[in-house]
């Protein structure tokens, strides 16, 4: 995609300030770069103390890195919000109506609207949440939706995350970093605030408590241990939200409810956020080899005695080759067009669409149905001719395997580099917080940003970093 | 709170406890190398011993040497008591426990770590040694104020400090233990600058010089130094101190009365048994069978209150 079709969020398309940066860019111009770059390296000794770490997978040694911190903020209006937040709380109530669905009747199949062999053939469904009943009717109690911006008013879904979506943390350090270094900024910005965030998700996950429970809900959060790469942030929603971080060897049965062992003998839990994956979370109802979940809690789970949040299950709507019927599924559930796009997509099982895409393979980008943390995907404008061959030759084999899509050209926003201010690619992840009580969206989100000149890829995990994202009042 | 939580908090604080420990010992074996009055090679053997880490070190070297002996104490990886791997140990407790800690405390165990894995990742020479201790106790002090400062007094605390206490003892023991035959009453007579070199050193291994010379003056003999490590009740490292601690500690843990109540009573038989005799019964019974019975009795302690509060599934 050449250069000039970037939509920059500070300078729009023709380099005019954008109103929402103004501001912003007023203080940067009175700003000593000396003292910023300062700042920047403030900020990264900062995060080594408190320990905002990931670990990484596949060394020798358990390391811990951190991600890049970028100080320029990515600034939202609040009008540019509104509208957003309308968008994803239509498609979160879509998906938990789906799961509802597919997990019952089946309506939206006998509709005719997605074909019974995506359900019943994809790894992510699981028959042992049929006929089961979420308590509060909630499957998906924390959702982040993967947005990418290509114009002023143009946003697209890149990814639904309706399993046990990672990144909230950094949305929360990031501003408290902010905060902390330019505490002027938010005097003369008015910026929605975000750190009401883990008391949201713990009224919001008590609201989802069983029908059984009649106190205040004990709610816990379950981490795979400290060598999981998110165990900071795992600790980290425990502390912020008073609640016991617990690991599977931490819990057992008791009397029909999952309980965990106290210096005073086992007490039950009635809401579990677990941030292990469905097959690890009981050895006996799923992978028999899993030493992270406790055996026997899908029992208790079916029979009411818990919450587990995310529900199980909830992979088959955030699956690739689902996301490419997302609009067909909101449409079905709330009867409204959907407000916010999708990102046209060739879903390779179908033979015309493969045939499509092996012609196109350099200017498409092609992932894994199942892959996730830019892993295992194919940027076609950017890969080299041996890596398209390769690529073409995995394609041929497990075409199902595979969805492709065309190269958006994603927005940038400046960050502070050596030479000053250079645009980089971003996204966004906003975090939703379901239950009975209704839909809660922080503003902003999570902002990934390519560090790289002219990447796409802003995972953590190959080289991408954060910034702290403001959503103005409006 | 969770089994699994109160041995993390037992463990970060046993842990931080025997890296500050750890330090002083080298520092008392450096003070005796540099005065010159004794078998150097003979003294970091017992310096070693009193660390507990002889059997270790012999495993791993075929001969003793000074440089050899600090390296293993301070930052050797194969050595589980070494400052380096104490501090680690430390700080992947703290990890563990990490909602339990406030986050200053959280911050002084991580930056202790940050702050000593560069400086010992490479060889400590004799010029620097002195300011790198001194940085290891100041970690240690940083972390026990901010504990002390900033954490709610419930049972979180009550097992940060059993750890602490625990391990104290099982320390003062220990270093008594080794250097045992210097305090007996027959060395008395001897009375050499040699025997007031090792006295000292004993009383600086558990930073007691000064505590004992406001007591004793210039006074003061082994018979008084056992006593004021083993029995007095206001030396903070003396194992009457350290039981008094433990038992205040377990008390408030199981003030309800439903669990614990084994660690309580082992507890309560140290404290007011062996603990509460004289001096002179501590003579009588034997200095070196006191001590070994001591440690006994603290690492039964400790097993009785891993099991009493759940620790391990």
């Amino acid at each position: 995609m050449a250069e000039h079709s970037v939509f920059d969020e500070m300078w729009g398309d023709d380099d005019t300030l954008r109103a929402p940066y103004q501001n912003f860019h007023d203080w940067f111009d009175q700003e000593d770069p000396k003292r910023l770059r300062a700042k920047n390296r403030e900020a990264e000794d900062l995060f080594r103390l408190t320990g905002i770490t990931f670990n990484v997978y596949g060394r020798s040694e358990a390391e811990e890195r951190l991600i890049p911190f970028d100080i320029i903020p990515r600034i939202i209006s609040g009008a540019e919000w509104a509208k957003l937040s309308r968008g994803i709380e239509q498609r979160v109530r879509a998906i938990n109506a789906f799961l509802h669905d597919i997990y019952h009747t089946q309506e939206i199949i006998k509709a005719g609207r997605i074909p019974q062999e995506m359900i019943a053939q994809n790894d992510a469904f699981l028959p042992q949440m049929i006929g089961v009943d979420a308590p509060g009717g909630v499957y998906t109690h924390i959702v982040g939706i993967d947005l990418v911006r290509t114009g002023p008013g143009e946003f697209f879904v890149l990814e639904d995350n309706a399993r046990t979506p990672s990144g909230v943390s950094y949305m929360l350090e990031n501003r408290e970093t902010m905060l902390q270094m330019f505490p002027e900024l938010f005097s003369t910005n008015r910026v929605q605030a975000v750190q009401q965030y883990p008391i949201d998700l713990r009224r919001s996950l008590a609201a989802c408590a069983p029908k059984m429970t009649t106190s205040d809900p004990t709610v816990a959060v379950l981490t795979p241990g400290i060598y999981n790469s998110a165990y900071f942030e795992h600790a980290f929603l425990a502390d912020q939200m008073g609640v016991e971080l617990v690991e599977g060897h931490d819990l057992r049965v008791v009397d029909g409810r999952v309980a965990m062992r106290t210096t005073h003998g086992y007490k039950p839990i009635d809401v579990l956020y677990r941030r292990v994956d469905d097959d690890f979370l009981d050895p006996l109802n799923f992978n028999p080899e899993s030493q992270l979940g406790v055996p026997g809690i899908m029992d208790v789970y079916r029979s009411g005695g818990i919450t587990i949040a995310n529900a199980p299950g909830t992979g088959i709507s955030d699956d690739k080759a689902i996301y490419s019927y997302m609009p067909e599924i909101v449409e079905f559930y709330t009867g409204e067009r959907p407000l916010l796009q999708n990102v046209p997509t060739w879903r390779c099982s179908e033979p015309d669409a493969l045939a499509y895409v092996l012609d196109n393979l350099e200017d498409l980008v092609v992932k894994e149905v199942h892959g996730s943390g830019g892993y295992g995907m194919l940027i076609g404008p950017t890969a080299t001719k041996k890596d398209i061959a390769a690529f073409r030759r995995k394609l041929k084999a497990r075409p199902k395997n595979y969805i492709a899509q065309p190269t958006l050209s994603l927005s940038t926003v400046p960050i502070f580099s050596r030479t000053g201010l250079s645009p980089r690619h971003v996204d966004l992840r906003p975090f939703v917080l379901v239950s009975p009580d209704g839909i809660k969206i922080t503003p902003g989100g999570l902002t990934r940003v390519a560090l790289k000149k002219g990447s796409l890829v802003v995972n953590s995990s190959q080289g991408g970093g954060t910034k702290d994202t403001w959503v103005l009042e409006e | 709170m969770l089994g699994k939580t109160a041995n993390g908090l037992y463990w970060m604080y046993r842990y931080m406890e025997r890296a500050e420990n750890t330090a002083r010992l080298i520092e008392t074996g450096q003070r005796i190398a540099l005065t010159r009055l004794n078998q150097t090679d003979e003294e970091w053997a017992s310096v070693l011993q009193s660390a507990d880490s002889f059997y270790g070190y012999n495993a791993a070297h075929d001969e003793i040497s000074r440089d050899s002996a600090i390296d293993w104490m301070l930052r050797d990886k194969d050595n589980p008591s070494s400052v380096l791997s104490c501090v680690s140990a430390a700080r992947q407790n703290a990890r563990l426990v990490r909602t339990a800690i406030t986050g200053d405390v959280w911050e002084a165990v991580n930056s202790a770590f940050m702050a000593l894995k560069t400086t010992l990742a490479r060889k400590v020479s004799e010029r620097d040694l002195p300011s790198i201790l001194r940085l290891i106790r100041h970690h240690a002090a940083l972390v026990r104020g901010v504990t002390h400062g900033t954490m709610l007094r419930n049972d979180i605390y009550d097992f940060a400090r059993l750890g602490t206490f625990l391990e104290r003892a099982d320390n003062t023991a220990r270093i008594l233990d080794v250097k045992y035959y210097v305090l007996l009453p027959s060395a008395r007579a001897v009375g050499t600058s040699l025997d007031n070199v090792q006295w000292e050193s004993i009383l600086r291994s558990v930073s007691a010089r000064g505590g004992f010379r406001m007591e004793f003056g210039a006074g003061g003999g082994p018979r008084e130094i056992a006593e004021f490590l083993i029995l007095d009740k206001r030396m903070p490292r003396s194992l009457a101190f350290c039981a008094g601690k433990l038992c205040d500690n377990l008390g408030y843990l199981t003030s309800d009365g439903d669990v614990g109540q084994a660690s309580v009573e082992r507890v309560n038989a140290l404290k007011n048994g062996m603990l509460s005799k004289s001096i002179d019964d501590v003579f009588d019974y034997g200095l070196h069978e006191f001590l070994q019975k001591t440690l006994e009795e603290i690492s039964g302690i400790s097993r009785q209150i891993e099991q009493d509060f759940r620790f391990y599934a």
